[in-house]
């Protein structure tokens, strides 16, 4: 009951929407009723297309954030810790920060061609910066009692990582985790826009080309629909891996 | 004899930190690594091992810059780009701040439009860009409206914490001396929400300059975003990479400059001070 009032005023929005249709305030081409999105998504789903695309950029955009949490985890808790990698790797995160991602799409396309591989590297590198960002300064804000306890009691370096270090910079990594996560969708719907040939960012192109309205409204709100519903499921799953800190 | 043992017992008990461990030393060796990337780049490229399609000299892109420049190009697509991003992100602050700080102070404002931002906030809002397409055309209007809704939500959820967030007392304080609410809400609750609005402010800046950049790079058209996409289709890598150098440099600027700004607003705060 309480979500339903707090959720209230979307469906105020909903009803304002199919009232502007029912009315006739707005051509129905440039604003579909909320019954025939309704109708073209569900042929969407039936006839496997949605699926499809949707199953493609999904494969992109983790397929990329996976990649860049694989590595940039490690990079920057390496980072923190040893000094000569930190020398070595810092001027390339430095340079590599202020540059738009998205600006990169062009870039991509001449080095990997329109296939998934362009996507899931542009994807990969715009999500790597904040996770590597992250995770360095979660390991330098760590209490260093805490290290040195680790290592007055003979654990090995690799170890006091393994098990002081990451649990200790969880909280940081799992924030730039989010915000990568959040990066990887953007990159991923922009890049297929762009160039592609499947995906769902190409699928609502092509049906916005082809002046499907109805299928283009469905497809846009499916995809925004999952980014809400990814962002969420994260964020309780942040929640219950961070149980055991303070507050 | 004895002085000279004293000197170098001195000496050996405490050593000097050595010099690459000083903060000048570790700048000049990330420098010296900089240095390197961008030697190892021209060399790889000058010497033949990875083609000028693929990777074009730094000294090539430099000198594109320089002539796109000279003949003007340059500077119209710089300014078209710039125009859309800053237009985008003055309107999303002209609506945003007021929001945030209404959502703070009235309950009903709050309850309309919490869920719209909060549901609004972590959706890739991009994907919307083809219904403003539709709407508006592809012209300026369709690309600051989809500036505007990607940069708006950091602000409104900016003001809107600073607005909760400020201490009651200053507020008490000035209602009990008489202050008319209009104001309190100016003159007190606003000057304390300012650090954090000038904080979601620095974070929806490179927001609409990224979404600026798409937009153009969906439509085409004038624009850097445009300008790198037609240079991208046309193979031309000399071209996308300028657009990159000159995107960046842009980006650099604007934030630094904002910064700059934040700083001449916020000196009376004990935090800017330091």
């Amino acid at each position: 009951m309480n979500t339903i009032l707090r959720y209230s005023p979307l469906l105020l929005l909903l009803l304002a929407w199919e009232a502007i249709t029912r009315f006739g305030l707005v051509s129905r081409q440039v604003l579909p009723d909320l019954a025939t999105i309704g109708g073209a998504w569900l042929q969407l789903i039936a006839g496997g297309e949605l699926a499809w695309h949707l199953a493609m950029s999904m494969a992109r955009a983790f397929g990329g954030l996976a990649l860049a949490i694989l590595i940039g985890v490690p990079a920057g808790l390496i980072m923190a810790v040893s000094k000569p990698f930190r020398l070595a790797l810092n001027p390339l995160v430095q340079m590599i920060y202020p540059i738009p991602k998205s600006a990169l799409v062009p870039l991509m396309m001449i080095w990997l061609g329109l296939g998934s591989s362009s996507k899931v590297v542009l994807i990969f590198i715009g999500c790597l910066l904040p996770v590597i960002v992250s995770a360095y300064n979660g390991a330098k804000s760590v209490n260093p009692f805490l290290l040195w306890s680790a290592a007055s009691l003979g654990a090995s370096r690799r170890e006091s990582l393994v098990e002081v270090l990451l649990p200790a910079a969880m909280p940081s990594v799992l924030t730039g985790i989010r915000t990568a996560l959040g990066f990887a969708f953007i990159l991923m719907v922009t890049s297929e826009f762009v160039i592609a040939k499947d995906g769902i960012g190409y699928l609502i192109a092509f049906l916005g080309d082809g002046g499907v309205y109805p299928s283009m409204f469905a497809a846009i709100f499916t995809v925004a629909a999952i980014g809400f519903f990814v962002d969420r499921a994260y964020s309780m799953l942040s929640g219950r891996l961070l149980r055991w800190t303070v507050t | 004899m004895t002085a000279i043992t004293e000197k170098q017992n001195t000496a050996r008990n405490k050593p000097r930190t050595p010099w690459l461990n000083t903060v000048a030393g570790e700048t000049a060796i990330q420098a010296g690594v900089f240095v390197v990337l961008l030697l190892a780049w021209e060399i790889a490229t000058r010497s033949g091992v990875i083609s000028p399609f693929m990777l074009p000299a730094p000294e090539d892109v430099v000198r594109r810059m320089a002539d796109d420049l000279a003949s003007g190009v340059a500077l119209a697509d710089l300014g078209r780009t710039l125009w859309r991003a800053v237009l985008g992100f003055v309107i999303s602050a002209v609506i945003g701040i007021p929001l945030g700080i209404l959502m703070g102070r009235f309950a009903l404002i709050k309850w309309f439009f919490d869920p719209l931002i909060s549901v609004g906030f972590p959706m890739p809002k991009i994907a919307f860009l083809p219904i403003f397409i539709l709407w508006f055309d592809v012209f300026d209007t369709s690309k600051i409206i989809m500036v505007v809704i990607s940069a708006i939500f950091p602000i409104v959820l900016a003001a809107n914490a600073g607005t909760e967030q400020c201490d009651k007392w200053p507020v008490w304080s000035a209602r009990s001396l008489g202050a008319s609410k209009a104001e309190t809400l100016w003159e007190i609750i606003f000057p304390l929400a300012l650090p954090q609005i000038m904080t979601g402010l620095q974070i929806a800046l490179p927001v609409a300059l990224i979404t600026t950049i798409v937009t153009e790079m969906m439509m085409g058209g004038p624009g850097l975003g445009g300008a790198m996409m037609t240079a991208g289709r046309f193979a031309d890598t000399q071209g996308v990479f300028a657009g990159i150098v000159e995107i960046t440099i842009m980006g650099l600027v604007l934030m630094k400059g904002f910064e700059a700004l934040r700083r001449r607003l916020l000196r009376w705060q004990p935090q800017v001070r330091e």
